[in-house]
Parts: C-alpha cells; structure tokens; sequence
C-alpha cells in the first residue's frame, strides 16, 4: 500500500542506494570474518572511508556548480598538502598547530590558482584544474625531493584514536559533513550553488553572486584535498609522490554513486558516506578474499562503471 | 537552450572563423618552431640526423597518443583512461608477443573493442565521458596488473629493430609525424564522414536529424583512439624494449595538452590533426628543453600544464579581440 510512496521517496532519495549497496557487501564479508575481525574490519573501513568522504564533499561542492565544473587537481593538492604540511610541523609543542596552518595555506593558493583561470580566463575547467593539478604536483615534488619529514605527534595521535571504538577522524568528519549539508541546504551560499548548477543564466540574472561563490567552493574543495593530505601522511607516517594517486577517481565516485547529479545542481552529503563505504568495503571484501592488486583495480572500476551506467537514467 | 547555441554558432560565420582557423594552427606551428630553434641555439648538435634522432627518441608513442585524444575530443568527450591503456597495451606485448604472438594480436583487438565498448556505453546510457574513462582506467590498470604484476617481460626483438631503424637523409620520427599528419587530416577533415563525425561534436541533435546514427559515429571514433592506444603502447615496448604497468601514466595529461595546444577545441567539432602534431613535439620537447637549460626535470610537470594554460588564455583573449 505504501509502496508508491516508497518508491517515490527512493527515487528523490537515490543516496539510500549506495547504503543499501554498502550493507549487501559488508553482509557478504561477514563470512569471511570471524568473531571480533568484524569489528576491526569495521573500524578500518570506517578509517578509510573517512579519507574518501574528506575529498568527496569539496568535489561534491564543486560538481554541484554544475557547467563542467570539475576539481581534478585533487591528487596534486592531496600531495602538496601532505608534504609542506608535514614539512612545517616537526616535533615543537606547536607542531600540529604549524602543519594544520601550513595546510590550510596549500589549501587556499591552490584553491585561487583553480578558480582564477576558470573563471577569469573562461578555462574548461576540467582543463584548468587538471593542468594545475600536474603544477601542483610537481611543486611537491621540487619540494620534496622524496623525503618526507615525520608527522608532528598529536596528528599523528588523532588520525589512529578511537573514541569508543569509532575513529576520531570519522566523528570530525561525520561533524562536518553535517555542516556541509547545512550550509548548502540553509544558507544562501549554499543555496547559490545549487542554484547555479541548476541554471547558471538564470542563478546570474536573480542577481546571486555567481563569481566570489565558485572561487569560494574551489578554495574549499583545495582546503579539503589539502587537509586529506595532512591526515593521510600522519596516519602512515610520512607523505609519498604517489598518495594522491587514487583520490581522482575516488573523490568523483563518491559523489556521483552517493545519488549527486554529475551536472550539476543537487548534491547529496549523506550519499558520499553512503558511496564511500560502499567502495571501501569492496575493496576490503576483496582484500579478504586474497585477490592481487591488479582484480582490486578491475572490479573497483567495473564497479564504478556499472553502477553508474546503471542508475544514470537516460534524461 | 540548443537553439541559442544553434544561432550562435552560425553567428560566428564570415571572417572570424576563416582567421582562427589559421591562428589555430599558426600558434602552435610558431611555438614548435621557436622551441626548436632554442633547443639549436643551447645545444647545436641537436641539428644533425643522430642529433635530431635522440631528441625525438620518444615521440612516437606521444604522437600516437595524441592522435587517440583527437579522436575522443573530436565528439567533445575527453579520455581520463588513454594512460593506463598504453600500459595496458605494453604489458601485452612485453609478456605474451615473443612467446605466443598469436595471443598477443588477439589480446590487442581486444583491447580496441574494449574502447569501442567504452565509446558505446557511454553514447547508449547518456554517461558523461569523464567519469566513465576515469572508472575504465582502473580497468585497463587491473588488466595491465593481472598480465604483469611488476615491471619486466621483454618487448620482441622485430618491434625493437624496426624502433631503431633508421631512414636515409630524414629521421624516422619526423617521416612519421608527416605521415600520421596528412592520413589524420585526410579522414577527418576531408572525407564526408570526417565531417559527420565533427559534427557529432558540434551539433550532435543535428546529426541524428539528418539521420546518422551517434552510436556509430562515437563508436568509429573511440575504436580509432584505440587502434592509435595500441600503436602507442606498441612503440613505447619498442622503445623501451621491457613492460611495466605504471609507465603509460603520464601519456594522459600530455596528450590532453598536445592535442588542445595544437589547436582542439574542448567543447567537440573542432579539431586539427596537423595541429596535434605539433601540439604533441611541443610536449615532447618542453622535457628536453629544461634539461638544456640545466632545469631540473621535477619542474617538467608545471612547465607541461602551465604551457596548456597559457596556450588557452591566450585564445580567450584573441577571442576578445575578434569580438
């Protein structure tokens, strides 16, 4: 009887997919855990998942702008950020506090760098940011030469705690992804994204203040990436060139499997949790299987692929 | 919505286009040229056959992969995927081609109906292009892992040789260049179906009005970016004359920015064969040109995307000057 409801709720709520999705596989693990693994395999999915959630709002953000508006520098800046951030820090008592304001400079310039030939010079911006992307990344690797300093102890400290058995990192996040979805739901800049992603034309003639928004989201998306970076080289103890690797493909995944429109215009936060442990758990299941890394790329990508080609619904 | 772009479009006929046409092609041709002469000034020994030789050592496989995102920008779509796919393509070879080059040949078709298959889904579910090339590029590097799981296997001795060949008067590189400019400029600009699939790109509504088919049309030219994958991946085994799953990775963004610096408009219909070559030298030789300057190569990457960048603002501008 409530089925039509239901279905209709489904169809304007198309996140619950990636948690369904989520759930089937985490049911399908439960097999090849026993006992207390499945709690650990839980909290370390959680862990990892974080990360993907992390890189996954500010690029939500950014595709809901809609009109091509794409952050493909994410890679670069998780790899610039992770470095100077760990670079700054070192062992003082304001070590932390040093990397964490290191990383929210990263985070900004290459937010500016992003936003300036979009919007000023009308580059497409999957162009722009990929190309500044490859700049950023070889900042890092100027920078570096490699080596990379160890994290200060207190970031270290709270990319591994637990509090009550759930990481510190995952309840920040979960904390700030309520923030994101306020803001884009409640505030007028919030509501300026959407509306640009729905009709730029028309968010531009109401009168909205297009330009200072779409700077302002790709500074956040960088700050994001940037802070990625941070957490990512406290957690395993030092940054690397290639940390970021995975984090383009993942970043935009998240977004467009956690129910968000790729064109723009409606953006989903609980989705990108939703997809995030979804494809974390894949690639956990296969990890407890036993498959070599080269299956793991394979059925993430088909997974990807076949997901999206699935709920994409021809318009 | 299309009406407006429709009107606009066709706005833009007389003088305007007939002059970025050849500006087009004119910047890119220049820059090329100017980078050539600098790479002379630096380092004369460059202006010999064997000088010549080592400085376009690698062009061929950039070339290829140049020609491979002509085609996909060609109907506006970009390919996030071609890198890993020329990895995929040099594992193939280095591991099976010596031992069972039947395998190997039937591997390859493989891997080009796999880009015909990618080109489809993405005509057929009304997927944007970034996103479904990015998720096949984890499958091509799964493929590529699965055939070798660390660098190795050796490419056969036949692809090695005739990579080292060497034509009389003219280097093989440049002969190359010339020959998959003009066979590129003939099929797409001067063939009745070249013209069907730029405007696939351009006005794709229009097309299926006057009855071609779009699954066919992206489908012809996702499996011509993959026969040029394979040949790119084909000459880098010869050139580097081993496998390895991770060294096609950079082939994505220079190809990117090899085939729009040579004059490809990002938003399809709009593309120049001739132009990517020169986009694709201009790549190639912005390595070599750090490293006569004594730059060291970690800025290589920024010199890369920063050229893109610039090469693009500079046609906003000229934009703003034609308007």
């Amino acid at each position: 009887m409530t089925s039509p409801n239901v279905r209709q709720w489904v169809s304007s709520n198309a996140w619950v997919w990636s948690y369904a999705g989520a759930f089937l596989v985490f049911v399908a693990m439960l097999p090849f855990t026993s006992g207390h693994g499945v709690i650990q395999t839980t909290q370390v999915a959680l862990q990892f998942s974080t990360f993907y959630v992390m890189v996954g709002l500010g690029q939500m953000l950014v595709i809901a702008l809609g009109n091509g508006n794409i952050d493909l520098s994410i890679p670069g800046v998780i790899t610039l950020g992770g470095f100077v951030g760990l670079g700054a820090g070192g062992d003082g008592p304001w070590g932390a506090a040093t990397a964490a304001g290191a990383t929210l400079l990263v985070g900004i310039s290459a937010g500016l760098v992003n936003a300036i030939p979009v919007r000023i010079l009308r580059i497409p911006p999957m162009i722009a940011t990929l190309s500044s992307g490859f700049v950023f990344q070889s900042v890092a690797i100027a920078y570096s030469r490699g080596a990379s300093a160890a994290p200060p102890a207190l970031l270290a400290d709270v990319t591994t705690h637990r509090s009550a058995g759930v990481p510190d990192l995952t309840i920040i996040f979960v904390f700030l992804s309520v923030v994101v979805a306020f803001t884009l739901r409640c505030t007028k800049f919030g509501r300026t994204i959407l509306a640009l992603g729905q009709n730029a034309r028309a968010a531009g003639l109401t009168g909205l203040r297009v330009g200072p928004t779409i700077t302002f989201v790709y500074i956040i998306s960088s700050t994001f990436a940037a802070f990625t970076g941070l957490l990512l080289a406290a957690s395993v103890g030092g940054a690397s060139l290639d940390m970021g690797q995975d984090y383009l493909l993942f970043s935009i995944a998240v977004v467009v499997l956690g129910g968000a429109a790729i064109s723009g215009g409606r953006a989903s936060t609980a989705g990108v949790w939703g997809a995030g442990l979804l494809l974390v758990l894949s690639v956990t299941l296969l990890n407890v299987i036993g498959v070599s890394v080269g299956v793991r790329f394979l059925v993430t990508g088909l997974i990807i692929v076949l997901v999206l080609g699935l709920a994409n619904r021809r318009a | 919505m299309q009406s407006v772009t429709v009107s606009r479009r066709n706005g833009l006929s007389g003088l305007a286009p007939l002059l970025a046409q050849h500006t087009r092609l004119a910047v890119p041709a220049v820059a090329l040229a100017a980078m050539v002469g600098f790479s002379v000034i630096l380092q004369p020994r460059v202006m010999s056959y064997f000088g010549l030789t080592l400085l376009l050592r690698y062009s061929e496989p950039l070339l290829f992969a140049t020609m491979a995102q002509l085609c996909i920008l060609t109907v506006g779509d970009v390919d996030l995927s071609i890198g890993p796919f020329i990895s995929l393509v040099n594992c193939i070879v280095s591991v099976s081609a010596t031992s069972s080059p039947t395998r190997c040949a039937l591997e390859l078709i493989g891997c080009v109906i796999g880009y015909v298959i990618m080109g489809a889904f993405i005509q057929v579910r009304a997927l944007p292009s970034i996103v479904v090339t990015l998720g096949f590029s984890f499958i091509w590097l799964g493929f590529a892992l699965l055939t070798l799981p660390t660098p190795g296997g050796s490419a056969p001795d036949w692809l090695v040789s005739m990579m080292a060949f060497q034509p009389p008067l003219i280097p093989m590189p440049i002969l190359l260049a010339v020959m998959v400019a003009v066979v590129g400029d003939i099929l797409l600009l001067r063939t009745g179906y070249g013209a069907i699939l730029r405007g696939i790109g351009s006005n794709a509504t229009a097309i299926q009005q006057a009855g071609w088919s779009l699954l066919i049309g992206r489908t012809v030219l996702y499996g011509a970016a993959g026969l040029c994958g394979v040949l790119s991946g084909l000459t880098l085994s010869g050139l580097n004359t081993t496998g390895d799953p991770w060294v096609g990775a950079q082939y994505t963004l220079l190809s990117i920015a090899g085939a729009i610096i040579g004059g490809a408009e990002f938003s399809g219909g709009i593309v120049s064969p001739i132009g990517a070559v020169f986009g694709a030298g201009i790549m190639l030789l912005s390595g070599s040109l750090l490293s006569f300057l004594d730059i060291s190569t970690d800025w290589q990457l920024s010199v890369q995307g920063g050229l893109l960048t610039l090469v693009l603002a500079l046609r906003t501008f000229s934009a703003w000057g034609v308007r």
